[in-house]
């Protein structure tokens, strides 16, 4: 730490005195280099192992989602979010459904509310674990990134039984849910409930205070609260600057108002404090699932929105009604009324906004993602610079850049 | 629960800008404003500044294209937000697509940088005086500028699909 903090010290100011041979040599940092879990690349202009500056270049898996969303019915757009965050796709999913559920006024039952929150906290768990592990393998601790996985997974089990699917989830529908929770997922939910924490925990033990562990992360890649401000940082990358923004607590949607949790911030902002923020994160989400599961209200596991919702099959072959809103569904023909909304989500990392423009259309005229990643990337160079290349990797990890909301 | 509300923020503003502020509209609780070009840098700096208001983070950019609007074809928006007296701010500059130009904001926030240069890359929007204005997400060969709404998603040379059937063109 000491040592880390002299060699930041006398960095840059004259080259000359501080330079190994004094020659600078240009790296490639990625595309595809195992350390970035994506495909990013850095241009790296290093002295010796010390960085002197860094460009990154995205766009590597940019997918047009923006244009793509401009001809797909509303409902055809969920699975293109599912791409964006891809370590927690429910968010993504439920955030739009709620931005469309905005725009029509939809009256949303208080027991989807919930259901909503579960699954969002559940999500957002598998997000931080995967994070937080992935930190644990670059700082050379491959074993606390296989325990969390075993636990994930129960988590992708949980989302195999509301949805089927398991990474890219397209869960839920503009208005709730296409079913309730089963047997099964009740069954699983109870037994993860009792089970996660204590593996939670020997999993934490194997970093939080882990010497090593601790000497690699600690004050490696720090911003400070006013240039992360100043780069919009969202998300826990921010409140590890100690900055206590949370988008569930400022303007809190689906219900979070009713649930008791704290918002856990940083000091550093450094690669450590992002790690342990997390970590906190991971805990308060269990305590809101936990308020939520045991108050789950009684009602409906949908809202009234016909024109959203697959009819029974029956219904269908007999009822004039049911079959118009099938086919209407099946050909892409609900349209909305015409406005503008942004909505915003408190997603893995931070503020994830949907701003919708309909001209009353079936399909959006403009949507946009406000993809924290995207933006907090930026300030990457400016985070490892005087760094060396192993801190360069920490602290890409830690920011959990994740590639799909990159490059949307 | 906003501790100041839309009216009030307008007023204030109205105070400093009030020929800047062509028209306002509240869309779902989220105060919009449509603001001179000419005076967005001003307008943002000083709402990052003022002591009442304290609107000092940017949320979003986002360029959006209106072809059938002649000489306001391109409208640059600029979400703000005040935490700690937790409002939104929504302001749009319209430009003519034959000289879509504005100031750059970068200047006043760094997390501008590559919000405008998305806004660039598909839009074209010239933010003038951005210190690295290059294409971001596409390939920088790439010659036009892709969300522009000339610019069909599918192929025009398709006949089995007829659009009038299908979307919006």
């Amino acid at each position: 730490m000491e040592a880390k903090e002299k060699y930041k010290e006398n960095e840059l100011t004259d080259l000359s005195k501080d330079t190994i041979d004094g020659e600078i040599a240009t790296i490639n940092f990625g595309p595809t280099h195992p350390s970035t879990h994506g495909i990013f690349q850095n241009v790296l202009q290093v002295d010796g192992e010390k960085i002197v500056s860094a460009e990154q270049t995205v766009g590597y898996i940019h997918r047009a989602f923006e244009k793509l969303a401009e001809r797909r019915p509303y409902n055809q757009i969920t699975p293109i979010t599912d791409r964006l965050n891809y370590c927690s796709s429910p968010i993504n999913n439920i955030g739009w459904e709620m931005t469309v559920e905005k725009l029509i006024g939809a009256e949303i039952p208080k027991r989807v509310q919930y259901m909503r929150v579960i699954i969002m906290e559940l999500a957002r768990i598998a997000d931080h674990l995967i994070c937080d592990s992935v930190v644990g393998v670059d700082a050379g601790a491959l074993t606390s990134f296989f325990y969390p996985f075993t636990e994930r997974e129960k988590i992708y089990e949980l989302y195999e039984e509301i949805c089927g699917a398991r990474l890219t989830t397209n869960i839920g529908r503009i208005g709730g849910f296409e079913r309730d929770f089963n047997e099964t997922f009740h069954t699983k939910l109870k037994s993860f409930l009792k089970t996660f924490p204590p593996a939670f925990e020997e999993f934490n033990s194997m970093l939080e205070r882990n010497r090593i562990f601790m000497d690699r992360t600690k004050g490696a890649g720090p911003i400070s609260a006013e240039r992360a401000l100043n780069y919009s940082f969202t998300g826990p990358n921010l409140r590890a600057a100690g900055v206590d923004y949370d988008v569930r607590v400022a303007q809190p949607y689906s219900s979070y108002e009713d649930f008791d949790f704290v918002i856990p911030v940083g000091v550093n902002g450094d690669t450590y404090d992002r790690f342990m923020v997390r970590q906190e994160e991971i805990r308060q989400s269990m305590r809101i699932i936990q308020q939520a599961y045991s108050n789950l209200p009684e009602g409906s596991y949908k809202a009234d929105l016909p024109e959203f919702f697959l009819p029974p099959k029956a219904e269908v072959y007999n009822q004039m009604e049911a079959l118009i809103y099938h086919f209407k569904i099946v050909m892409g023909e609900t349209h909305i009324p015409a406005g503008e909304v942004y909505h915003a989500v408190e997603g893995g990392n931070g503020e994830l906004g949907y701003y919708l423009i309909s001209d009353g259309g079936r399909n959006p005229y403009r949507l946009q993602f406000r993809r924290p990643c995207f933006i907090y990337y930026q300030a990457y160079p400016e985070m490892i610079k005087g760094m060396t290349i192993s801190d360069a990797v920490l602290t890409l990890s830690s920011m959990n850049v994740i590639a799909g909301e990159l490059d949307a | 629960m906003n501790a100041i509300s839309n009216e009030q923020v307008l007023k204030r503003l109205n105070e400093f800008f009030e020929a800047d502020i062509l028209s306002n509209e509240e869309p779902f609780g989220l105060l919009t404003l449509e603001i001179t070009p000419s005076k967005a840098y001003e307008m943002i700096e000083w709402l990052k500044n003022d002591t009442v208001l304290q609107c000092d983070f940017l949320t979003n950019i986002a360029a959006v294209h209106y072809p059938k609007d002649t000489n306001r074809e391109m409208v640059v928006v600029y979400q703000l937000h005040s935490w700690r007296n937790n409002f939104r701010l929504r302001l749009k500059a319209f430009l003519p697509i034959s000289n879509p130009s504005i100031a750059t904001i970068v200047p006043i926030y760094n997390g501008a940088n590559w919000m405008e240069r998305e806004s660039y890359d598909f839009y074209g929007v010239n933010f003038t005086g951005h210190p690295d204005l290059r294409r971001i997400l596409n390939e920088d060969s790439m010659d036009y500028f892709p969300m522009r709404k000339e610019y069909h998603l599918e192929d025009g040379t398709r006949e089995d699909k007829d659009d009038r059937f299908f979307g919006r063109f």
